[in-house]
């Protein structure tokens, strides 16, 4: 790794994505060998949006590695609600911490914010835009799945707001990987991302669909994700669209024995119960990955200035 | 009139008959030519000319052209663009020629060249991106082969870019 922060899986070769999906697998072996490695770090979290997971397992993390957080807490308590910019929020944390956790709604804010630091800044989610440090957890449950090379993977749900989505697409053109994007046509992937992913060269690893059938059978990995209410002005389209969106045993009838079906969580309806309980379920896993991923991740950010591998 | 004589900053915008309006020719400054028709005010908007320096600034709008078929003369007296300011003109105005004037004289006369990136020009059309809020950030757009695209969203506009030009 030779970044200072991280703002998208765009800027991760494979070579860094492997570096860091081999430390995690290596904190995973042996956890005690990483205990103390970064005590008396701390972690700012700069949160203005909701969060459970990605939040608490960064937490998690640097506290496994044998550090600490400080926490701005919610937007509500803080001096964002006497209208504070970002910019100067960004500027009075870093000297609080050795390096910035950020989940912002805007577009670019990550970009930005690390324009106005010296610590490593992570993104951890922009709006609509990127989500990089899910994207290493989920290529790393991936990759203990299915593997990551002659993958085929089926990505569906809401692919225009989906960050998670469009930071693992990024991700994956590096990798032997056939990308199939299933979503209403309301729901498409942003034509810009489809524009990145033709530019990667990866022109035929990339198809959208609007329904699975036409797709499933050929999976090793199925990734969901929620329709949000939100999107829809119209509650009866709402039901409609998320009704033909969603997985149960009935589904899966079709799949490949070896599927693995993923999601970034939380869900809502969109993967029935009854589908947890089946060798293809690894989101619960996928969500604990979060923890060792991202001790990985602090880990190579944080020692001697974040080039220790190459 | 000939797109040759207007590209050497001389006479009127028009025919040159006794009935057609008359701009005298510059003395020292920058005569943008073959700039596609109607999109001189915007060039004005993109270079930050608005009459409040003073400049003294002359306009043809739609005149007939060999190249556009119609085209727009911009013409700015004491003042010669830099080649920055000239290169973000090509988004608007990909076909336009500049004509540096210094006694009357054209001493120097290029083409547009498509700039890498653009800053704190074009405004971002995508209301959740960074750059529209309050921030202390300068807008920033990577220029693509038919398009823009914000630096910091990395939202794509391939159409109206000049009614993205910041005000």
């Amino acid at each position: 790794m030779r970044h200072d922060h991280l703002i998208t899986s765009k800027q991760l070769s494979r070579a860094d994505i492997e570096t860091v999906l081999d430390r995690a697998a290596a904190i995973d072996a042996d956890p005690a060998a990483v205990a103390d490695r970064h005590a008396g770090t701390l972690l700012g979290l700069l949160f203005f949006e909701p969060s459970t997971r990605t939040k608490m397992s960064f937490e998690t993390a640097i506290k496994r590695l044998g550090g600490d957080v400080v926490d701005m807490g919610s937007v509500e308590s803080s001096s964002v609600k006497k209208g504070e910019t970002l910019a100067d929020t960004v500027r009075v944390i870093e000297g609080y911490a050795d390096a910035l956790v950020l989940r912002h709604p805007k577009q670019g804010s990550a970009t930005m914010a690390s324009e106005f630091v010296d610590v490593p800044l992570l993104n951890a989610g922009d709006g609509a835009g990127h989500h990089p440090t899910q994207t290493l957890l989920d290529l790393y449950t991936i990759r203990e799945n299915a593997g990551l090379d002659d993958l085929t993977i089926g990505i569906m749900g809401d692919l225009k707001y989906g960050r998670t989505v469009h930071s693992l697409a990024y991700a994956l053109t590096n990798f032997d990987a056939r990308q199939h994007f299933v979503s209403p046509e309301s729901l498409q992937l942003p034509r810009e991302v489809v524009y990145d992913l033709h530019q990667s060269g990866s022109d035929a690893q990339v198809r959208e669909h609007e329904s699975l059938e036409e797709v499933l059978p050929s999976l090793d990995v199925l990734y969901v994700t929620r329709i949000q209410r939100e999107r829809f002005p119209d509650e009866n389209e709402y039901q409609q669209v998320a009704g033909e969106y969603r997985i149960d045993s009935e589904t899966l009838a079709a799949a490949n024995d070896d599927l693995t079906v993923m999601h970034p969580l939380p869900r809502v309806d969109e993967i029935a119960p009854e589908v947890d309980d089946t060798e293809y379920a690894a989101y619960f896993e996928q969500a604990h990955n979060g923890v060792s991923v991202r001790m990985a991740l602090l880990d190579l950010l944080l020692s001697d200035g974040g080039d220790d591998d190459e | 009139m000939s797109d040759e004589r207007d590209d050497t900053g001389e006479g009127s915008f028009g025919d040159t008959d006794d009935h057609a309006l008359r701009v005298s020719k510059i003395r020292d400054g920058t005569v943008i030519d073959h700039v596609r028709g109607g999109q001189s005010l915007n060039v004005l908007a993109i270079l930050g000319i608005d009459g409040d320096d003073g400049e003294e600034v002359s306009i043809g709008m739609n005149v007939p052209s060999d190249r556009l078929a119609r085209k727009d003369i911009v013409k700015v007296e004491g003042r010669e663009l830099s080649q920055d300011e000239v290169d973000v003109l090509s988004l608007i105005a990909p076909d336009a020629t500049i004509n540096i004037v210094r006694e009357y004289e054209v001493i120097e006369k290029h083409r547009v060249e498509r700039p890498d990136a653009v800053d704190g020009v074009l405004s971002c059309p995508n209301p959740g991106c960074i750059t529209t809020g309050d921030e202390p950030v300068t807008s920033s757009f990577d220029v693509l082969e038919d398009g823009v695209r914000c630096a910091y969203c990395g939202t794509i506009v391939r159409d109206g870019i000049a009614s993205l030009i910041e005000t």
